[in-house]
């Protein structure tokens, strides 16, 4: 208990650090593009809506940093991230709010499935070396080696032509309104297969590649040539013995990553025009929309803070050591 | 028969070579080399080194230059065919091969020396150190690099080459670090690393030459890691057009390929040789990633763990904990039922 009190006091602090690298780096970087924008949209925007623009964007020049920072959290403890240039009225709050499942959903389900996919098939691989799993691992290397947008766009090409079952873009039928009905659920899996089987591929060959090698170090400890000569069966030694001591560095590993594979994943989106937050930054970037960007950039950095504390918690459920010390 | 000579090596440590140290250590520089993976790996690698050094002067053509060969499938004359202004794509390839190599290796370089400094120092001082110091890595392991570096480079207009690698390379550094300093928290306690220090050598010489040579597979994997990263995050920056599109890499054909709907006209020349390029190189700097890691860590190897013949002519498999007792060539009676007592003890 004192251990995960530790890290959540940890990753809050993280929180508070990357909170405060979102509120410099407008500050740090030359220029203001955000002045330009507001002035052209002159009389478009609500004077409330400027003004939080401009704290966020440390346009208010004419106040102290410090000032400035308390302004900053106080505007974000309140939800408001500003306005959107590209959905012109609606807050980024609300741009996010509506993106935020369909990441979750698609980057979130496909990562816990390559790990799991990744580490069986690591177990089998490292306890038997030199076996047909052993053949794959330089065609896995050479996929996760192609970078995921253009994967996926090879998967459009030859998957998604006119007539074909896998849709190329988009995340449900266009005519669809969402909701947990008949119609818009199968709609809105058919449309995520091929953006998920891009992610599986390209995502798994990591975890097969360091579960083998964890798998291979484990299972010459001493601990298991006395698990051998007890007699215990093979499969006994190789799942409760070999591999419930290499999935150790496996799971911190997974936490991570996360930054990185969310990083990949959003690219995905991209390609498929998913409508997830990978999506909306890349319209962000395309317009020049500040506010959504930050604003992406902070969830997507508070997501995969969440993640490593899951991770975390795993983490420690799977290795008693860590709750003795 | 089967066996690796690096095996028989093991099984008998250090024989012939006591007298002649040196050939010892040249046949252990070899054997890196050796390694498939490696030699691969490094062939390949050495492939796109030489062409981003001779690579724009060998270019055919300009790849800006355009053509009256508008969008034309691969043939002699452009061997990876043209763009929608007849530009020729197996040119901007070559050109492009630079700018991806200098990115790469800049970043690498940048985020391994940081990674090391910051890794290792926390994870042998402890105390203190070790938490501000993991505290700063952890900050930046969790900020994902790719839509930082998106959101950094696009606030600086038309972003060049030198800028994003300096990019890259300061926000990629954490995974390294943290895995070095996990790893020298579990050396530092080890019983050779406590009898270097109860001898009293200094810090500094404890981390140089009984640590850090542990640590060379997760530094190596480290940097080639970071090079995949940094190559993939420079091409994703041209690929959505936020670094300047002016100098050609392999991101920016991709990008002009996206922004032409090459995929709809069925161009598919335009984006798959960029792809490939891509592909290979991270499948090569991977190959050598498994061949240091098989080098440091022989347990590692696939070769050598088929079937073996035993004394009796049966093949039995490897497996872990085994210890196989080979046929010999020409074996005497008693031997030969000490073989097989040793086979029924370790085959149940």
């Amino acid at each position: 208990m004192r251990f995960l009190l530790q890290r959540v006091a940890f990753y809050l602090f993280t929180a508070w650090a990357a909170i405060t690298l979102n509120f410099f780096i407008p500050r740090i970087v030359p220029g203001d593009p955000v002045q330009s924008l507001i002035s052209r949209n002159q009389g478009r925007i609500s004077a409330d809506a400027v003004a939080s623009l401009r704290v966020l964007f440390g346009l208010d020049s004419d106040r102290s940093l410090w000032e400035q920072y308390v302004d900053y959290w106080g505007q974000l403890l309140h939800g408001d991230l500003g306005l959107s240039f590209t959905f012109f009225p609606a807050p980024v709050s609300q741009v996010i709010g509506d993106s935020l499942p369909w990441t979750v959903g698609l980057v979130g389900v496909t990562t816990i499935v390559s790990f799991l996919l990744g580490t069986a098939l690591g177990v089998g691989a490292g306890w038997r070396r030199g076996s047909w799993i052993d053949g794959l691992l330089p065609a896995t290397t050479f996929l996760s080696s192609i970078p995921y947008f253009w994967l996926g766009l090879v998967a459009i090409a030859l998957f998604a032509g006119p007539g074909s079952f896998f849709p190329s873009s988009g995340g449900y039928e266009p005519g669809l309104v969402p909701a947990f009905d008949a119609y818009f659920i199968p709609s809105a899996l058919q449309h995520s297969i091929l953006p998920a089987a891009t992610i599986l591929v390209s995502s798994m060959s990591g975890w097969i590649l360091s579960m083998r090698n964890m798998m291979v170090t484990v299972s010459s400890e001493d601990y298991i040539t006395v698990a051998h000569a007890k007699g215990l069966s093979e499969r006994r030694v190789a799942l409760s013995y070999a591999a419930r001591n290499a999935l150790l560095p496996n799971v911190s590993g997974f936490a991570l990553s996360l930054g990185f594979i969310v990083g990949g994943t959003l690219l995905v989106e991209i390609v498929f025009s998913y409508p997830g937050l990978g999506f909306q930054l890349f319209q962000a970037v395309g317009s020049k929309d500040y506010p959504l960007m930050q604003g992406i950039f902070l969830i997507i950095t508070i997501s995969v803070l969440v993640a490593n504390l899951l991770a975390d918690v795993a983490y420690l459920l799977l290795d008693p050591r860590t709750r003795k010390s | 028969m089967t066996l690796s000579p690096s095996s028989i090596e093991q099984v008998i440590p250090g024989q012939g070579a006591m007298a002649q140290p040196s050939a010892r250590a040249r046949r252990r520089r070899f054997r890196f080399v050796a390694n498939a993976k490696a030699a691969t790996g490094l062939v390949v690698l050495g492939v796109y080194a030489l062409l981003a050094v001779i690579g724009p002067w060998i270019a055919p053509y300009d790849p800006d230059a355009r053509s009256a060969d508008v969008l034309q499938a691969p043939s002699a004359r452009h061997l990876f065919g043209t763009t929608h202004l007849g530009q020729d794509i197996f040119s901007q390839i070559l050109v492009g091969a630079r700018s991806v190599m200098v990115v790469g290796l800049i970043a690498g370089v940048l985020a391994t020396v940081l990674s090391i400094l910051i890794g290792v120092t926390a994870g042998y001082l402890g105390g203190a150190a070790d938490e501000s110091l993991s505290a700063v890595s952890n900050v930046f392991l969790v900020i994902p690099a790719l839509p930082l570096i998106i959101i950094v480079a696009s606030l600086v207009d038309q972003a060049g080459e030198l800028l994003v690698a300096l990019i890259i390379g300061l926000t990629s550094w954490a995974w390294g670090a943290r895995v070095l300093r996990a790893q020298t928290l579990s050396l530092r306690r080890r019983d050779y690393v406590e009898a270097a220090r109860a001898t009293g050598e200094r810090t500094w010489r404890i981390i140089g030459f009984e640590v850090l040579p542990n640590l060379t597979a997760i530094i190596a994997s480290g940097f080639v890691g970071t090079v995949i990263f940094a190559v993939m995050s420079e091409i994703t920056l041209a690929f959505i057009g936020i670094s300047s599109v002016s100098s050609w890499n392999w991101g920016t054909i991709l990008f002009w390929a996206q922004g032409q709907q090459a995929l709809a006209q069925g161009a598919w020349w335009w984006f798959v040789p960029a792809g490939l390029a891509i592909a290979l190189l991270g499948t090569a700097l991977a190959l050598i990633n498994f061949g240091i890691d098989e080098f440091v860590s022989p347990r590692l190897r696939t070769s050598g763990q088929g079937r073996i013949r035993t004394a009796d002519g049966r093949t039995v498999r490897m497996r872990v904990g085994f210890t196989p007792v080979l046929a010999p060539k020409a074996a005497p009676v008693p031997m030969r039922r000490a073989a097989e007592n040793t086979r029924e003890d370790v085959n149940p």
